[in-house]
Parts: C-alpha cells; sequence; structure tokens
C-alpha cells in the first residue's frame, strides 16, 4: 500500500457499502493527491461504479468517511457535493439526449450564475473540442458515441470543477477516439483539475494515471504509483479472479 | 349545435380543456415517471375556487383567473412536499396509490365543505355568439383557446430560455445526470406540481364556467380524460399530450353528434384502450423517450408476512360462523355481510393485483358484470338464484378475462390505467346497451337469494351465507398459493422477464389469475344484486374499485387472510365508531395515504 498523501483533495476512509444484504465495499480506502490522475481498476461486479456513485452522493455507504478538500461529504446532496467542485462524465455518457449541444454543454454550467463568465467558457470549450463547433444546435442524441464522450467532458468542465470522476471514459469507443480521450484528460489534468477514473482497460488507464488502485470484490488488492504497477502481473491476476474467487 | 363546424369547434375547445390537465400530468410523469392520479382533484378545487371568487367576492375575470391559479399551485406544491416527497425511495406503486388517496381526501374534503349539491358557476362574460363559417363561436370558446395557447407559450418560453425549466427538461430525460450537474431535483418536482395544478385548476373553472356548472363528480373524469389524452400523446411528451388532448376532444365531439350525448366517454375509454393496447408508448413517443417501466417487482414492496397458526384461523373461522347463535342485532350481521361481500371482491384483487402483480382499478367492473348477469339469468329467463350466481361469476370470469387480455402486455402503471378505462367501459355499456340491460333506468324487482327453493331473506340466513362462499374461496385461493400455480403467478410479479426465461406463458398465467379472480368478484356482485333487488349502471362504481385496493394494501397485497382482516377493519371500523357516511370515503382515503407512508406492506404483509 503506499502512503497516503498528507492533504489529499478526496479521501475515502474505511468505506463500507451494502445494496440490500450484499456488501459491495469492504473497508474501501483510497486517496486522490491535489493535482493528480488517479486510477481504480477492477473487472465487472468489482464495485467501481459504486465507488463512483459513492463520491457522488448517489449511494450512500452504510459506514466510513469521504472527505473532499478536508471536508466530509458524507450527508451531501449529489447537488450539493458537485457545488463543492466534483464533476461527472458519467457511464455511457448520460448525455440529455433530446436537448441540443450547446443546451447540453451549458447544463454543465448550472451550479454557476455569471452568465459571461459561462459564455466565455462555453467558447473555450469550442477551441478544445472544435469540431463540436459545428454540432451545437444539433441533438446530443444524433452524435455519434466519440463526439458525445467531447460533449460529456465539455459539460464536466463547465462547472469549472476542482476534480472530475469519470466513469470508464474510454468505453465503447473507436481506438481513434481513445487516443483522443486520454490526451483530453491528461490536458484536463494539467491545467489543474485533479481526476478520479474509473477502467477497465487497466494498460490504457496505467499510461496517463499517476496512482492507481486495483479494486476485487469490494476490496482494494493492489495500489500504488501507476508506473510500478504497469508491469506489475499482479494486476492482471486480479483481472483474472486470483484468489477470491478460487 | 348542428353543423359539423360547430362540433369541430366545442371539440377543439374541449380538447383545450383537456390539454390543460394533460400538459400537467405528463409534465409530471416526465420528471417523476407518475401518473398523478390527484390531478382531477386539482381541477375541481380550483373550479370551487373559481366560484367562490366570482359568486362570492365578485371578482373580475382576470383576478378570478390568477387567484385560481396561484391557490392551486399552492395545493400542488402542499401535495409535493408533503404526500409525494417522503415516498421519493419507496417501491414504485407507493406513489402512484398516494396520488389516489390525496385525490380521495381531496374531493372529500371539496364535498364536506361545499355539499355535493351542483351550483352554477356564471362565466361573467356577455353571453353573445359571433357567426363563423357555418357555426358560431362565443367570448367563452375564444377565452378558452386564449387560456390554452397562453399557457402553452408561457410553458414553452419557461421550459426553453429559464434555468428551472432546462432543469425541468434534464431531469425528464436523465435524472441522475440532472442531479450530477447539480439539479435540485425536489425543486424541479416542485416547480412541475406547482405548473401543473395551476394549469389544472384554471381549466377546472374554465369548465365550470363553460357549462356554468360545477359537482363533485368533476374530478375522477376530469383525471380519466387527462391521462387517456397524456397516454395518447405519448406519456411525458408534453406537445404529444396537446396534440393528444385535441384529438380526445375531436373524437368526443364527433361521437356525440354521431351517437348521442350518452357515448361520449365510451369514445373516450375505447380510443386509449385501443392505443394502449396499439401503440403503449402513445402516438408522438419515440422509442427512447418513454423508458420501459421497470420490472413489476420493483413496483411492489417485498416483505416477511406474518405468520398466524393455523389454529388461529381456525379459532376465528368458528367464531364468525356461530356469532348468529349469540344475541348480536342485525345491525352487526349487516355490516359483517358487507364485510362477506368485500371480502369476496377483495380476495379477487389481491390475487391479480398482489400475486402476479396487475394492479387493477378497475375491480368493480367485476362486480358489474356478476350482478348484471345474475339478476338477469333470474329475471328474464327464471333461472335459480343459486346458479346465477355461479351464472354471474362464471360471466364475469370469461368477460372480465377477454376485455383484459389485451392489455396482458403492459406492464406497471399501464395495466393500472387499462383496468380503469375498461372499468369505465364497461359501466358505459351498461347505461348504453338499453335491450339488455335496461339504461339509466337499472334492474329492479330482483328475487331474492335463494338455495334449494328455499329464500334466504333472514340476515342470518344471508349471514351464513355469504360467509361460506367467501370462506371456500378463501380455501381455494390459499391452495392455489401454495401450489406450483402460486409460484409461478409470483414469479411472473416478480420478474417477468426471468419468468418468461424460464418457460412461463404470462399471457396463460394472466389469464387464469383473472378467471379466477373474476369468478370470485363475479359471485360477490351477483350476491349483491339479490340483496339490493335494485342495480344500475353507478351501483358499482370506481370507488369500490378503491376501497378494494384499500383493503388488499391494508391486508397485505396478496395476502389472502389480509383481504378478509381488511375488509372486517374497513367496513367494521367506520361502523363501530358510528362514523358519519360522508366522511368514510374521506377516511378510506387517509388509511390509504398512512399506509403507503408507514406500512407499504399491510398488516399482515405481502405474500
Amino acid at each position: 500500500m503506499t502512503n497516503p498523501s498528507p492533504d489529499p483533495l478526496l479521501a475515502l476512509f474505511n468505506v463500507n457499502t451494502f445494496y440490500g444484504q450484499a456488501q459491495v465495499h469492504f473497508d474501501l480506502s483510497i486517496t486522490v493527491a491535489r493535482g493528480h490522475i488517479v486510477c481504480l481498476l477492477g473487472g465487472n461486479a468489482s464495485g467501481k461504479s459504486t465507488t463512483m456513485k459513492i463520491i457522488l452522493g448517489l449511494v450512500k455507504p452504510r459506514s466510513g468517511e469521504v472527505t473532499f478538500d478536508g471536508a466530509s461529504l458524507i450527508g451531501l446532496s449529489t447537488p450539493q457535493i458537485v457545488r463543492r467542485g466534483i464533476a461527472s462524465v458519467p457511464e455511457a455518457r448520460r448525455l440529455f439526449a433530446d436537448m441540443s449541444v450547446r443546451e447540453n454543454i451549458l447544463m454543465g454550467a448550472f451550479v454557476r450564475n455569471d452568465r459571461e463568465a459561462v459564455a466565455l467558457d462555453l467558447d473555450r470549450m469550442l477551441t478544445l473540442f472544435p469540431k463540436l463547433g459545428q454540432r451545437l444546435s444539433q441533438r446530443a442524441g444524433s452524435l455519434s458515441g466519440g463526439e458525445q464522450q467531447m460533449v460529456a467532458m465539455a459539460r464536466a468542465l463547465m462547472s469549472r470543477p476542482r476534480m472530475i470522476v469519470m466513469d470508464e471514459p474510454t468505453m465503447g469507443l473507436s481506438p481513434l477516439y481513445v487516443d483522443r480521450v486520454l490526451d483530453l484528460i491528461r490536458s484536463i489534468n494539467q491545467v489543474g483539475v485533479s481526476v478520479f477514473m474509473v477502467e477497465q482497460n487497466a494498460s490504457l488507464a496505467l499510461e496517463i494515471a499517476h496512482e492507481a488502485y486495483v479494486l476485487q470484490t469490494g476490496r482494494i488488492v493492489l495500489s500504488g504509483p501507476a508506473r510500478a504497477l504497469k508491469d506489475d502481473p499482479r494486476v492482471r491476476d486480479a483481472y483474472l479472479g486470483g484468489s477470491e474467487a478460487a | 349545435m348542428s353543423s359539423w363546424l360547430d362540433y369541430t369547434i366545442n371539440g377543439l375547445i374541449v380538447g383545450n380543456v383537456y390539454a390543460l390537465v394533460a400538459v400537467g400530468l405528463a409534465l409530471i410523469f416526465g420528471v417523476s415517471r407518475l401518473i398523478n392520479f390527484a390531478q382531477g382533484s386539482i381541477y375541481l378545487v380550483g373550479a370551487y375556487i373559481g366560484w367562490v371568487a366570482v359568486v362570492r367576492l365578485h371578482t373580475p375575470l382576470p383576478l378570478t383567473i390568477i387567484v385560481v391559479a396561484a391557490a392551486t399551485a399552492v395545493v400542488g406544491l402542499i401535495i409535493e412536499r408533503f404526500g409525494l416527497r417522503p415516498l421519493q425511495n419507496s417501491v414504485r406503486i407507493a406513489p402512484l396509490l398516494a396520488t389516489i388517496g390525496i385525490s380521495f381526501v381531496l374531493d372529500q374534503l371539496v364535498m364536506l365543505t361545499f355539499s355535493p349539491n351542483p351550483r352554477a358557476l356564471p362565466s361573467q362574460l356577455p353571453d353573445v355568439r359571433f357567426q363563423l363559417g357555418g357555426g358560431t363561436i362565443g367570448p367563452l370558446d375564444l377565452l378558452i383557446a386564449g387560456v390554452g395557447l397562453t399557457s402553452a407559450l408561457l410553458l414553452f418560453v419557461f421550459l426553453r430560455y429559464t434555468k428551472l425549466g432546462w432543469a425541468v427538461r434534464a431531469t425528464a430525460q436523465d435524472r441522475d445526470a440532472a442531479m450530477q450537474m447539480g439539479v435540485d431535483v425536489n425543486r424541479v418536482n416542485q416547480a412541475v406540481f406547482g405548473i401543473a395544478a395551476a394549469l389544472g385548476g384554471v381549466s377546472g373553472m374554465l369548465v365550470g364556467m363553460y357549462y356554468n356548472q360545477i359537482d363533485t363528480a368533476m374530478s375522477l373524469q376530469a383525471t380519466l380524460k387527462g391521462v387517456v389524452a397524456e397516454v395518447v400523446g405519448g406519456a411525458g411528451n408534453v406537445p404529444g399530450a396537446v396534440i393528444g388532448s385535441l384529438l380526445l376532444g375531436l373524437v368526443e365531439s364527433y361521437g356525440v353528434a354521431v351517437f348521442g350525448t350518452s357515448y361520449r366517454n365510451l369514445f373516450a375509454f375505447l380510443l386509449l384502450v385501443v392505443v394502449l393496447v396499439l401503440r403503449p408508448n402513445g402516438l408522438f413517443a419515440s422509442a427512447r423517450q418513454a423508458p420501459p417501466e421497470p420490472l413489476t417487482g420493483t413496483f411492489i414492496a417485498p416483505s416477511r408476512p406474518v405468520r398466524i397458526p393455523r389454529w388461529a384461523l381456525l379459532v376465528a373461522a368458528a367464531a364468525f360462523a356461530v356469532l348468529p347463535f349469540f344475541p348480536v342485532s342485525s345491525y352487526v350481521l349487516q355490516t359483517l355481510i358487507n364485510a362477506w361481500l368485500l371480502g369476496m371482491l377483495a380476495l379477487s384483487l389481491t390475487l391479480v393485483a398482489g400475486t402476479i402483480g396487475q394492479v387493477s382499478l378497475g375491480h368493480a367492473a367485476l362486480l358489474a358484470i356478476g350482478a348484471y348477469t345474475s339478476a338477469l339469468l333470474s329475471l328474464t329467463l327464471a333461472v335459480p338464484v343459486g346458479l346465477a350466481v355461479i351464472g354471474g361469476g362464471l360471466m364475469s370470469a370469461a368477460l372480465g378475462t377477454l376485455l383484459i387480455s389485451p392489455s396482458f402486455r403492459l406492464r406497471g402503471h399501464y395495466v393500472s390505467i387499462a383496468t380503469l378505462a375498461i372499468g369505465e367501459i364497461v359501466s358505459l355499456v351498461i347505461l348504453n346497451w338499453e335491450s339488455v340491460t335496461r339504461g339509466p333506468i337499472g334492474i329492479s324487482g330482483i328475487p331474492p337469494l335463494s338455495l334449494f327453493g328455499h329464500d334466504l331473506i333472514s340476515p342470518l340466513s344471508v349471514y351464513w351465507f355469504s360467509f361460506a362462499v367467501m370462506l371456500v374461496l378463501a380455501l381455494v385461493q390459499g391452495r392455489l398459493l401454495g401450489s406450483h400455480l402460486g409460484r409461478s403467478f409470483r414469479a411472473i410479479r416478480d420478474d417477468d422477464i426471468a419468468a418468461r426465461a424460464y418457460g412461463l406463458s404470462l399471457n396463460r398465467y394472466k389469464s387464469l389469475a383473472f378467471i379466477f379472480g373474476g369468478f370470485a368478484a363475479g359471485v360477490s356482485g351477483g350476491i349483491a344484486a339479490h340483496l339490493y333487488s335494485y342495480i344500475n349502471h353507478e351501483t358499482f362504481n370506481t370507488q369500490q374499485s378503491i376501497l378494494a385496493l384499500t383493503v388488499v394494501i391494508l391486508g397485505g397485497l396478496g395476502n389472502v387472510v389480509g383481504a378478509i382482516v381488511g375488509s372486517v377493519a374497513l367496513v367494521g371500523l367506520p361502523e363501530l365508531f358510528r362514523i358519519a357516511a360522508e366522511y368514510r370515503i374521506l377516511i378510506y382515503g387517509i388509511v390509504l395515504l398512512l399506509l403507503v407512508r408507514f406500512r407499504p406492506q399491510g398488516l399482515l404483509g405481502t405474500i
């Protein structure tokens, strides 16, 4: 296990989560240092997406602590958490399909009240994602998967978040877009936004992440700097079931 | 009114009124996937607030409209805050039942405040009519059209250009994603309920002025028409609701032109059933807009039923069987006879709604079919009453199952809407099929109950007869639930896709449930007909369907003993406390609300 950074931006400490009788997380502890990209790896049903939902307040843990910038998030509603500075790129994008691309991007700025600055940020998004410029008045549901991912990322950035949580940002994208998305995550991070991403594709995620955690049936079985984990055979073992399932 | 143009204008005006109700329903459904059965009650409240404003306070028309809109908006906000928000995390049937309970409470409060007698609501507009082509149009027509168009425009501006409007649209399309953008879904719900209530209230006031009459029966009719228009247009689709409403108005108006006034509602419900069966997502819903109803299992609260030892049941049954030997008044026996009759209906509904998960809101129609069949068999064909009652049960089983079968592929809320519509259709057919049912006059002089040639006239014999019939039905149903068949029923309720994957034919099992349930309800209706000696198309109405549903929820869905306990409680307790008849329905509504909130699994638990 790595030493948690002394003043992390986000920290989960001994989180236990249940769906009815079934326990999803066992004493889950994760930290995201300021300015870092942290990825959470794991196979199907390992509890990755639930971790996202815990951070966003969509699922309440039974015990444990979640802090953001030193303050507890437990008991806050999702909108309150978003106002603290966490934006999300949900699994499968979850765009507002019948709203236009412009409306979708502006929905990201829902928590802001500075209209002029929002308009400027919209222009900035169009320089960051030039392709979206021609699509602004199109229905978001009519875009391709890769274009939708761009909209989802622009939407997340519009709230000027301090951290973005992403649920499988490369899922279902063509290889071309996968590279593009990874580049974007890196450049988002370079302007100071921390990133917490959940991924199945370990080799891709480890390429851009600073730290990584490997989750297996609700427990962290491996963690450390991404560079070190890249060549660690135990990462692959964790995916293939490892000791738990056997 | 004579020309087709007149009928078209009338259809469009009435459609405009429906649109005000249906748009509110569509907004609410869009945001919270809930069919708000209290919408008609708000419409009723709007009409009466309008009456108070016009007749008592003498407000000018523009002020009347503002007063009505504001007051009903407040009612909507209260309903959302105290009736529905506490149920956010409960099973999906809970808010549906809550709106039904709220609707009963509101209707009864209006009735208790203003008395059930109709009142005149003058329109304050000059009584002139302008020639328009071959037809005429009056100032009130123009006012309704104007209010409709203005509301549509305001709503469009709200949804398209305001932040809250964006939040409403985003929530309707993806609730979780909207929350992740920082949208406070509670505020969205509030906004939507406020708007829907204001539109509904103004609509009620306008209708009151249009017919210069308001009464408490308006409520259910408005809910039904609004739901029809909304579902026809595609649930949750706001422009669809407007088009559905205009279409409904025209269909009704032309139907009246060709067949006569008493057919108006029949056309509305036939349109609904046809749309539900052929295009359950409505005429204008794209495949994506209406997400599929979740599996029925999430619709009903799972729970551990209360175990009652067999000896306790035997003791209770024996106690009720020997009760007449003790010095009890015939009033007590009469009350219990009513409980046994309601018990049979509740057995039927608890099987259909609880065990196999098809929440029927039109169960009184099965009573009506059984009652009319038994009454007509004994009167016109001189069939012995005992056999006629069985005939009523069989007819109810056959006809009820046949009528509901096209709706077998529907789920969740849609089953409730379809059964509600079918219930209304049965009552309207009874009203209009005069050669057989004697129409609005009803059937009088129905012979009393008899068994093997002996008339059962004394309360004692009727008590034993109805108790015995109910007991036999309950025993058979109890055996059924413990068998393989009962397990298949519950499998379909809990997860119909999984059940189908295991090779269960849904249609066959749903048919079986409705056949058994239809028989029990039909027998109950048959016995009732011979007890009352007079029935008409209103004897078995939606209030009874809802009462039966309350009984079933009180006892625990699917719970045979619970159905009987619930019947005795809901029939007996008001008698015990000598509660005046006009307060009873209010109490049923409150009981339903409290149950949904605090004990959704009922007294004895879901089986």
